[in-house]
């Protein structure tokens, strides 16, 4: 046995390698999409007056998730401001959000087909257990290979890392629906499409949203991470306060980051009570 | 006229390859014997009967005696194993999903023993579901929602949610749900079961003023007699999927087929089953053809302020019945009673069900005679008396 080694890694070389060569025009077209997406949603964010931005967040989240969060917006906004990290943290705002749409396109489709597939769930699971349990700089390497360096292979390996509980969580609130509310459904007459739009995703709204929100949870820890590969935003600058041991830096950064999450997951987290508040 | 569903040779078997256990069945193995030798599960064993249109059919019998199925095979949510199922004189069973999905839109509603409302949608949004499935307009199917929510009691409250309704309001939302697309037919799996007795009473009786109104024909399933009894026009008792007794409440409670219908009848109030002698009256005055002049009679008339009465003979046996006109005017000319018209009265029995005697009354000026054996008077029942009584007992 000792001599024998399987060469697992030397497969997935050749697997990468051969994906390349024959379907590289794919991988090009996601790059330029999600490239545009990334600079143009970046370009708004920073496009925008500052104190507009704030009162707009401000708003919403007023809107969404009470006075409270409303006022920790803007606090926090003027302070990311103040200290300098504007810039950054609009595009780690971008790079998430736009790895959220994706995941989100992605995602939710795929609950679905999973919910509605009793085998295909058995299969796919232990994929989502995978992709969720494999430590994140791994997502690096395949990212750097496909996409090179910057902001869309940032992305890309973003988007591996938040996928899991989107599509784990939409196929969950699916398959939670009372089977008598399906049956009535059917006996209404609903189509397939009638069924899912008017009976099923109504009812998994909340459970959806709680997907959408663990996802940008998981978005936003990638955020260092994704910055090793040139993802730029605040990851970069974390990255720079360690590598010049500026404690200072590192620390005004992490805190940036931390106000972008409590007032995303605030956010989304209120989107979901809203809408099940009946 | 033909009949409105006709179900003939039903079979509905749960597992894998069920055909096999159609096999089993014909030869005549029971139902626990097929779930053990071949991991079948019998939900309706062979099941004929037919349902006319305006009929109240009430299916009842034990829990997992193959009821809910029966009913989810006649909208097909549950495919037939085998036999078919001819409504309006189309074969369900061999209709297309297209065909099948607008027969469900339009000629079968459904009411669930769980309301099964949508939580998230408001009552109006639960009653317009259906006619939004059928593609209505939204104003379209919000007024002739809003108009179904009147219909069933609950104007006031078409923009609350299901939860903020007790279960009553909520089987009225389920009720106006199904009635908002005027279907021919309403399949109503235990509607009330999860209601408590005062308040399933009172939809019994909702239901059946409706039902007054639309004439709907009604497949109604309960696993309680009482209800059965005071709904159904006729009733079927289901066991271990076969259908074991079919027929009028009347004929079921005398006649019960065996033991198992039995035990369903013994428990229920008599009482409940109304007949003449339950629901008659004591004659306030009688004319004694022999002894009564004009005179005497029109005076009886007059005290008890009736507006009929009824003549019988010396040993108390009912002749017929005088129209005060035709006294008044035999006082003015001066004539008997023998002179003048005595009117046919129908007559019944003590021991008669009421459900026949309001089809004898209903086209006569006079109450009914009830009599005894010997043919004596012991009562009358006036029509009013008749829907009264069955107003009390919450049966209209
Ligand atoms: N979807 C199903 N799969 C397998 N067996 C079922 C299913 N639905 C009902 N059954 C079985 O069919 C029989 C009849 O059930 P059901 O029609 O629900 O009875 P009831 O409504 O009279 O209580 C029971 O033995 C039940 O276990
Ligand atoms: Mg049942």
């Amino acid at each position: 046995m000792d001599g024998f080694r399987i060469p697992i890694g030397q497969h997935v070389d050749s697997l990468v390698d051969g994906l390349q060569e024959h379907v590289g025009f794919v991988f090009d077209w996601i790059n330029d999409v999600v490239y545009a997406t990334v600079m143009g949603i970046e370009s708004v964010l920073l496009g925008i007056p500052f104190i507009v931005f704030v009162v707009i967040t401000a708003l919403i989240a007023w809107k969404l998730a009470g006075k409270g969060v409303a006022l920790f917006a803007i606090i926090g906004f003027l302070l990311v401001n103040n200290i300098g990290l504007w810039q950054p943290a609009m595009q780690t705002l971008s790079l998430v959000l736009t790895a959220e749409i994706i995941t989100l396109l992605v995602g939710l489709p795929l609950g679905i087909i999973i919910a509605k597939h009793k085998g295909l769930d058995n299969s796919v699971r232990p994929v989502l257990d995978l992709m969720q349990t494999m430590p994140a700089f791994v997502y690096l390497i395949p990212a750097v290979m496909f996409f090179s360096l910057g902001r869309v292979p940032g992305v890309m390996a973003t988007i591996i890392f938040s996928m899991p509980p989107m599509i784990r969580l939409t196929s969950l609130g699916i398959k939670q629906v009372p089977n008598d509310l399906v049956e009535a459904g059917h006996a209404f007459g609903c189509t397939p499409y009638q069924l899912l739009v008017k009976v099923e995703l109504p009812h998994a709204l909340t459970t959806i949203m709680a997907g959408v929100n663990q996802s940008i949870m998981l978005a936003l820890s990638m955020v260092v991470i994704a910055a090793m590969i040139g993802a730029g935003g605040l990851g970069s600058m974390v990255l720079r306060g360690v590598q010049r041991v500026n404690i200072g830096l590192g620390f005004e950064s992490g805190l940036a980051v931390v106000i972008l999450a409590i007032f995303l997951d605030r956010i989304t987290q209120g989107l979901g009570k809203k809408k099940q508040e009946f | 006229m033909d009949h409105k569903v006709v179900v003939e040779n039903l079979v509905k078997i749960f597992g894998k390859n069920p055909s096999r256990g159609v096999e089993l069945l014909q030869q005549g193995v029971a139902k626990d014997e097929i779930l053990s030798s071949a991991k079948l599960t019998i939900g309706v064993a062979d099941v004929s009967f037919h349902v006319d249109a305006g009929e109240i059919f009430v299916v009842m019998g034990l829990s997992g005696s193959g009821k809910s199925t029966l009913l989810r095979c006649l909208n097909r949510l549950h495919e037939p194993t085998a036999g078919k199922i001819v409504i309006d004189g189309e074969d369900i069973t061999a209709m297309t999903r297209p065909a099948l999905r607008e027969f469900r839109r339009t000629k079968i509603g459904m009411v669930f023993q769980n309301f099964a409302l949508y939580p998230n949608r408001t009552i109006l949004d639960n009653v317009a579901f259906g006619l939004e499935i059928r593609g209505v307009e939204k104003d379209a199917r919000q007024k002739i929602a809003q108009e179904t929510i009147e219909l069933v009691g609950l104007d006031g409250w078409e923009n609350q949610y299901p939860s903020e309704l007790s279960g009553g309001m909520q089987q009225r939302v389920g009720l106006a749900r199904a009635l908002a697309l005027d279907p021919d037919i309403l399949l109503m799996d235990e509607p009330f079961s999860a209601l408590d007795p005062l308040i399933r009473k009172e939809m019994q009786e909702e239901l059946l003023r409706l039902q007054e109104k639309m004439n709907k024909t009604i497949i109604f399933i309960t696993h309680d007699l009482d209800e059965a009894l005071s709904l159904g026009d006729r009733i079927a008792i289901m066991k271990d999927g076969w259908v074991v007794q079919l027929g009028t409440a009347e004929e079921i409670l005398n006649n019960p087929e065996d033991e198992y219908v039995v035990k369903f009848t013994e428990d229920v109030d008599r009482s409940k089953i109304l007949i003449a002698e339950s629901v008659m009256h004591k004659p306030l005055a009688v004319a004694l053809l022999e002894k009564d002049g004009v005179n005497v009679i029109l005076r009886k008339i007059d005290k008890h302020g009736l507006s009929s009465i009824l003549v019988v003979d010396g040993t108390h046996r009912v002749v017929g019945g005088l129209h005060p006109e035709d006294l008044v005017r035999a006082k003015k000319e001066g004539l008997s009673i023998k002179d003048i018209p005595v009117h046919e009265v129908s007559q019944t029995l003590l021991s008669t069900p009421l459900r026949s005697l309001l089809e004898m009354s209903s086209d006569t000026a006079f109450p009914l005679a009830v009599v005894d054996e010997d043919q004596k008077l012991v009562g009358v029942i006036a029509r009013s008396h008749m829907l009264a009584a069955l107003a009390r007992r919450g049966v209209i």
